[in-house]
């Protein structure tokens, strides 16, 4: 069974289609790479996912749960349900500042989970640990490099225990030479068999981490395939278009 | 009449000016979040009240208001109600402040970016979870020094209860510099003003501090 199931997505701001009839299946493991231009839908397509924009027609499904059927959204206690299976890793972190960084990770699964304190205290450190940042587990957000702040933000999303996690242009407000330690963390979760979105323009990321890209341009998904066929190889002019204005 | 004299008759002033202020912002500084609320309410209506609840608040001077409470009941319902003159200063001054307080609370809640709501959305906290824990605390170490200000206003303002007749310092500073002919009691008013505002801006110094620990 995939673990996300989008079928025929609608989504419009006003009158102005953003997202006209995307399909896309995530296999458990799997890791999608979405590109595009800038206003192609990607994001959108990343929020209404989880939920952060309603969607105006299509099927939203997680492990077989309907989130929505054909635009109506089930009820609010099985999206709460829902909502623990996915993770989200936004562009700007959106870390708590006023939380430490332990305190970030633990606090929705002990509050919202109610999982147990001693063990989701556990599992942070062990998150630490993995992002390379165990030492820093009392600082502030503010005291972080922003890789620093994306690795906690990563680690956040993490100890909710998800099924799938998105990156919405994970590394887009970084600066060039920071990029590198959130991308090592990504494909290490890649390694270990993570099923992840990833919403990215980073190309030669896209073709290393992902096992299968969209190309989105105007609302649709234009080209999808294997890394060489869509990065290496596109058929479609648009694509052409898109990826030789990166290269330059 | 010695200067300890006058500086004790007007010591009883100076608990009553506390206890306007005191008291003033026990019932203020809460009412003001509600007042907050109601003037981001969805709802069309309710948001109008107290737009123009806010509107007349901020839009009259506060020694009319106090003269409305107090002389109100009698002039427009005949109600003489004894004891009253106590709390018609803390309805003028509460119901007042609170509209100040539920603009700034306003100003601090609509400055947050709306990453955070949307982070704590899908960490799955509900509202009332996310206002409390995620937006209500950096929501106070952004709006602490415009609240200062307001604190530090309202220290000078109980001296409008004198519209009233209330023996608060400033009544009894005029009444007492009349009957002795000296300017000693208005030095005494200056200086407990001073004073009282300088250890509000101390304790709210303090405050902000305990909030620097984020940014």
């Amino acid at each position: 069974m995939n673990v996300l199931e989008l079928r025929h997505i609608q989504k419009s701001f006003g009158d102005t289609p953003v997202l006209r009839d995307i399909s896309l299946s995530v296999p458990q493991g799997g890791v999608t790479g979405v590109i595009g231009p800038s206003g192609s839908g990607k994001s959108t397509l990343l929020r209404c996912a989880t939920f952060l924009e309603t969607i105006d027609g299509g099927d939203i499904v997680y492990s077989g749960e309907y989130a929505a059927r054909e635009g109506v959204y089930a009820d609010k206690a099985s999206l709460r349900r829902i909502r623990r299976y996915f993770g989200l890793v936004f562009q700007s972190f959106h870390l708590f500042p006023h939380y430490s960084v332990l305190k970030n990770l633990t606090d929705a699964p002990v509050l919202v989970q109610g999982r147990d304190r001693a063990e989701v205290r556990e599992t942070a450190m062990a998150l630490l640990k993995k992002m390379g940042l165990e030492d820093r587990w009392d600082a502030y957000p503010y005291q972080l490099s922003g890789g620093q702040q994306q690795r906690v933000a990563i680690a956040r999303a993490l100890c909710m225990k998800p099924e799938i996690l998105f990156f919405d242009e994970p590394t887009s407000a970084l600066d060039p030479e920071l990029t590198g330690e959130v991308l090592r963390v990504i494909r290490q979760l890649a390694e270990e068999k993570m099923t992840m979105v990833i919403v990215t323009h980073e190309m030669q990321f896209a073709r290393m981490v992902a096992d299968h890209i969209l190309f989105m341009d105007g609302g649709v998904i234009v080209e999808e395939g294997t890394p060489q066929q869509v990065i290496d190889d596109p058929r479609h002019e648009r694509t052409r278009a898109f990826l030789s204005r990166l290269e330059r | 009449m010695t200067f300890t004299t006058m500086l004790t008759t007007m010591s009883a002033g100076m608990v009553k000016t506390c206890s306007i202020f005191f008291l003033t912002l026990l019932f203020s500084l809460p009412l003001g979040f509600f007042v907050a609320f109601g003037r981001m309410s969805r709802c069309r209506p309710l948001q109008w009240v107290v737009k123009i609840y806010i509107a007349i608040m901020r839009g009259t001077p506060l020694m009319l208001q106090l003269l409305v409470w107090y002389f109100g009941p009698f002039y427009l319902f005949g109600w003489s109600i004894k004891g009253y003159r106590f709390t018609a200063i803390l309805l003028g001054f509460s119901l007042n402040y609170a509209a100040y307080f539920a603009e700034i609370y306003r100003s601090g809640i609509e400055s947050m970016p709306v990453g955070q709501y949307e982070a704590a959305q899908v960490l799955g906290y509900g509202r009332a979870q996310t206002f409390l824990r995620i937006i209500l605390p950096q929501v106070i170490k952004r709006i602490l020094p415009a609240v200062t200000n307001e604190v530090i206003t309202l220290v000078k303002d109980t001296s409008l209860a004198f519209t009233l007749a209330y023996q608060e310092v400033f009544s009894l500073a005029k009444q007492i510099s009349a009957s002795q002919r000296s300017f000693m009691p208005f030095l005494i008013a200056g200086v407990f003003y001073f004073i009282a505002n300088y250890a509000v801006a101390f304790a709210m110094e303090r405050t902000e501090k305990a909030f620097a620990y984020f940014r």
